[in-house]
């Protein structure tokens, strides 16, 4: 980077400059003796040509659009487009979901996202034993594909994309989604969305479980198999770092465990579907955690950009750079908010939301002050969106690309970040893959020893939340108000379920069960079976008991 | 403590478990509620799982529970995991692979930590065997901690021991040559998914073969070798731990027929024997050398060089027991 | 004078996977001496309260975050002292909003912890709340 001449001064300079620095805090010490991020990844005091002089302007960092997109995969970058300001939401019962849905695509979002409730995303009926208490809580409950059309009621399904925060019953819910597009006559290679349809850091982190790790991995090439013949549009995965971090791992961790994650999928499409990488590469999609610590936040996203570019091409070889793009939606870090003095959060979401701005992110969900304490209220969604438009319109942040770019700070920090996630990507390579050490306890375990040294650095004030271990406000008030699902929700919900489940024609339901358990037992692709089974009104219940019962049942083996 | 035996003896868990609690503890004079209860032990079956940490053992017990309720047999678990040397705490982990069971009435499981015990179990095992055994459990599953080949201590007190093996863990034949050949009464072969399991299996039957008798004091039981399939495929494993839990049967019918259950219940009585020994004789005397600060004393002598543990020994043992 | 070690049950009744605070507490009260046995996600009340039998824990403790603590918490509490183990201390975990607490306290849940609440302040809580009987 930069020529011997110009290092040979800054070393004299630094030498001096550091000379200086030791006699001031011989006379005044510094504040605290460790400097480190969130993560506990020590900073230094400063950064110069030094710390990025074996850089290379070519080989690492370029212009945008260009290997190994370091700085965003588009040539024109927020000029051309601006992010999809994309909030998620869901309560209730499909109906007032679908009303709140439209409500949003008034005040300018672009996209639409969807939360379900606990029963739907771990693939229960809301008359299962286990979902009572939860119907419609936190999100959304879908039982059948009627509820489903009630859902998207009114949303042109050719213009809008909707992401589905769904999982283990992804297949159930994507067959719902193309069986109603169909019969609402859009052809299947016009609907465009994204399923999140990521099991492997659910074992890792967020414990949404139905099956073991071996054929859940199955299901998801099925799902990008699927895609990649008949709905070319869809993002059928969208592979998660956020609840990784959520668990409490450190920024490095989640960004290799979720690039591992990636690789795996990759690695069983081609093995197990006989893809060609390029052939489904270009529809993978990432979802990352913009948490509060600034620059590591952005050296995170640039350095899962150029990982997975030089991955694709050189792990997989590669050939078509659409494959090499990694795109991402990101959301804020529900984990660095607050109950307490709960309008701070706002400025926690801003300044993380700005990170992911910065790092280039697709797309964006910003956290409401509220969330920790209940559901979002309308008001405090629409300043969570308003942050975003503020970040994109008012501040100038988008008037040109990468501005951090060249930074001896970001740069040194993305390179780090790189270098310690290969260590665990290699790591992960030597187990066997990652459902080896998943296997193994291993991501579960390092997250665990994070979120512990974390805990125990709050609990000491070697970290620091405002309101929580600093700063409190004794017998503060919280005055939010409280959004709250009413339990008149489940019993209209079971209602619902019980109408729809009177109504349908039992013996060809059991058939296309059946006929689902058999392409499960052969290993043949379960999603056109699925969505003939949900144009026969199987509910999302069904239809994963059909998984259980072929591939077994996973329980959480509670590792920490 | 009277009071608590009667309730146990009526088959109440709580009353149960905390009986266990209070050999666990030491609590004084839980002895009396033993003395209650163990003119009617004897009944069950005691089998040990064993084998190195992570093995699948408590998956294995998890399926093997599935196994005996459905030939009719009622079960209790006793699960051991380490404590921590460090806080005196513990993580009880092998219990959450065993849940699916909480609300069988026919299922018994209690997790005990090993409180500073280096055999693989805890010292209160042994008793708490015979708590389950009053309880009428027909099975009574012990699993060890992840052992190495040192911690062998289950061999005192289950009638058969079944060897946990897995393949990728690069010694496991050294290590059974080394030790687990003594105790082994079953091998088992897990985790079938894994590459080398097949070398695993066929290295191991070849030791088996090899070695002219079963070390564990039944003549003429020949080790078997079971490969339990993957708990992956959650049908085939289901069938091939009913052909272990066949093969457990089986290995206690063996005792049974050929009169060696004695051998071994002998063996499990003179460790109890030693075990009660200990705790009426030698505890009370330490426990009163710590209360007066007379064990500093006697420690300072020894650094001092001023005698040697021999003499201190029986100086201590001639003031106590006259 | 007591050599009681104190148990724990730590528990998440109801379909969230938000494991994050039951792991790290589970290692804190290992590191503060009690034997704690994790149940790990997704359990029902009956489950929970007939592990909380069968391994005769001082105390229950129940997170969850998905909005259902006001039927899961009392639920817990009720099996407990429907098969009369009214000395087992429950506690509870959470995101419980300052409404619920008065209607879990009455239902037999002996204190709730809201995030913000120190490792520390756990421990001190269950070593001076808790305490096993001979
Ligand atoms: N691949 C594979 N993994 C298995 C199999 N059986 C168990 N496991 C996994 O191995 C890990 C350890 O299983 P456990 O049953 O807890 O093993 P354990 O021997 O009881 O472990 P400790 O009590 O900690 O010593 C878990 O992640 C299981 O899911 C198997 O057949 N194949
Ligand atoms: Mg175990």
């Amino acid at each position: 980077m930069f020529t011997e001449e110009l290092l040979d001064k800054s070393s004299l300079m630094r030498k001096k400059w550091e000379d200086e620095v030791k006699k001031v805090i011989a006379k005044n010490a510094d504040q605290k003796e460790r400097w480190s991020t969130v993560s506990d990844l020590e900073i230094k005091r400063i950064y110069g040509p030094e710390d990025i002089k074996d850089m290379d302007f070519a080989r690492d960092i370029a212009y945008p659009g260009q290997f190994p997109y370091l700085r965003g995969n588009q040539a024109t970058g927020y000029r051309g487009k601006y992010w999809t300001f994309r909030m998620f939401s869901g309560m209730g019962t499909a109906v007032e979901t679908n009303k709140r849905w439209h409500y949003l695509l008034t005040t300018g979002q672009t996209g639409l996202s969807t939360a379900f409730d606990f029963p739907t995303l771990m693939g229960y009926n809301t008359d299962s034993p286990k979902a009572k208490g939860e119907c419609g809580k936190c999100g959304v409950a879908i039982d059948t594909i009627d509820d489903f059309r009630d859902l998207i009621k009114g949303i042109p399904l050719d213009k809008i994309t909707t992401s589905m925060t769904i999982n283990p019953p992804a297949t159930a819910l994507w067959a719902m989604y193309c069986a109603s597009a169909e019969q609402q006559g859009i052809p299947l290679s016009k609907i465009g969305g994204t399923i999140q349809n990521d099991m492997l850091k659910e074992f890792i982190a967020q414990k949404t479980l139905m099956c073991p790790p071996e054929p859940s991995v199955k299901l998801i090439s099925d799902t990008i198999e699927f895609g990649t013949q008949y709905v070319p549009k869809w993002n059928t995965i969208s592979i998660s770092g956020y609840h990784i971090r959520e668990a409490g791992a450190t920024a490095v961790q989640e960004l290799a465990f979720t690039l591992r994650d990636g690789m795996e999928y990759v690695e069983d499409a081609i093995r197990r579907k006989g893809l060609h990488v390029d052939q489904f590469a270009p529809r993978l999609s990432f979802f990352f955690n913009a948490h509060i610590d600034f620059f590591e936040e952005i050296a995170k996203l640039r350095a899962a950009r150029r990982i997975w570019a030089k991955a694709m091409r050189e792990r997989y070889n590669s050939q078509d750079p659409r494959s090499w793009w990694m795109r991402f939606h990101t959301q804020t870090a529900g984990c660095s908010l607050t109950a307490q003095q709960p309008y701070n959060n706002v400025v926690r979401t801003a300044v993380e939301a700005l990170a992911a701005v910065l790092g280039g992110t697709q797309s964006l969900h910003t956290n409401s002050l509220d969330e920790v304490l209940c559901l979002p209220s309308d008001h405090a969604v629409q300043i969570a969106l308003r942050t975003q438009q503020l970040i994109a319109e008012e501040t100038g942040v988008c008037n040109t690309i990468d501005p951090l770019a060249g930074s001896y700070f970001v740069e040194a920090l993305t390179n780090e970040m790189e270098e310690k996630a290969w260590e665990y990507i290699h790591k992960i390579d030597d187990m066997g893959g990652m459902v080896a050490a998943i296997d193994k306890g291993f991501p579960q375990m390092e997250i665990s020893d994070a979120a512990y040294k974390f805990q125990q650095q709050i609990d000491a004030q070697e970290k620091i939340m405002i309101g929580v271990n600093k700063y409190i406000e004794e017998d503060e008030t919280v005055d939010i108000p409280f959004l709250e699902i009413d339990d008149s929700v489940e019993a209209e919900q079971l209602e619902r379920l019980a109408a729809v489940k009177r109504k349908r024609d039992g013996r060809k339901l059991a058939e296309c069960l059946k006929d689902l358990g058999n392409a499960c037992k052969k290993g043949d692709n379960v999603m056109p079976y699925c969505i003939e089974a949900v144009k026969n009104y199987a509910t999302v219940q069904e239809i994963c008991d059909v998984y259980r019962e072929v591939y077994g049942e996973y329980r959480d083996p509670g590792i920490y | 403590m009277k009071e608590l035996s009667k309730k146990v003896l009526e088959g109440d868990i709580r009353a149960a478990s905390r009986l266990i609690r209070n050999l666990e503890d030491q609590i004084p004079n839980t002895y009396i509620a033993m003395q209650e209860i163990f003119g009617k032990t004897g009944n069950a079956h005691v089998v040990g799982i064993t084998g190195a940490p992570g093995a699948g053992k408590s998956t294995l017990t998890d399926e093997l529970i599935c196994a005996y309720r459905k030939k009719g047999d009622t079960v209790g678990v006793l699960a051991v995991d380490p404590t921590s040397p460090f806080s005196g705490g513990a993580l009880l982990g092998d219990r959450i692979r065993m849940l699916r069971h909480a609300e069988d009435t026919g299922v018994f499981i209690r997790s005990l930590a090993t409180r500073g015990a280096m055999g693989g179990i805890s010292k209160a095992v042994g008793e708490a065997i015979h708590v389950m055994d009053v309880l009428k459990k027909s099975k009574i599953i012990v699993e060890t901690v992840g052992v190495g080949q040192q911690e062998v201590d289950i061999i005192n007190h289950a009638h058969t021991v079944a060897v946990v093996l897995v393949p990728g863990m690069g010694d496991e034949i050294q290590a059974l040559k080394a030790g687990l050949m003594e105790i082994a009464d079953i091998f088992i072969i897990n985790k079938a998914d894994r590459d080398g399991a097949g070398k695993l299996y066929k290295e191991t039957l070849n030791m088996v073969n090899m070695s002219k008798d079963n070390k564990n004091g039944a003549q003429g039981w020949r080790i078997p070798v079971l490969l339990v399939e993957s708990v992956l495929e959650p049908i085939k494993f289901a069938e091939s731990v009913e052909a272990l839990r066949d093969k457990i049967d089986e290995h206690y019918q063996y005792l049974i027929d050929n009169d060696l259950l004695s051998e071994r219940m002998r063996r499990k009585t003179t460790a109890e024997l030693n075990e009660a020994l200990w705790g009426t004789i030698l505890q009370p005397i330490l426990k009163d050398l710590h209360a007066d600060g007379e064990i500093n004393r006697l420690v300072d002598k020894l650094l001092t060089k001023a005698s040697d543990p021999y003499s201190l020994a029986a100086e201590v043992a001639s003031k106590y027991m006259k | 004078m007591s050599n009681r070690k104190i148990r724990v049950l730590l528990a998440k009744p109801g379909l969230d996977g938000h494991d994050r605070g039951a792991r790290v507490i589970a290692r804190c009260f290992r590191d503060a001496g009690f034997e704690v046995i994790y149940t790990g996600c997704h359990q029902t009340p009956e489950m929970i309260a007939a592990v909380a039998l069968q391994e005769d824990v001082d105390v229950v403790g129940l997170s969850c975050l998905s909005g259902a603590h006001n039927y899961l918490f009392p639920q817990v509490a009720k099996l407990l002292q429907d098969k009369g183990a009214n000395d087992i201390t429950v506690i509870g975990g959470g995101i419980i909003p300052e409404k619920d607490m008065a209607g879990l306290y009455e239902a037999g849940i002996k204190e709730i912890f809201t995030p913000g609440a120190t490792l520390d302040s756990l421990v001190e809580w269950i070593n001076n709340n808790v305490n096993p009987k001979e």
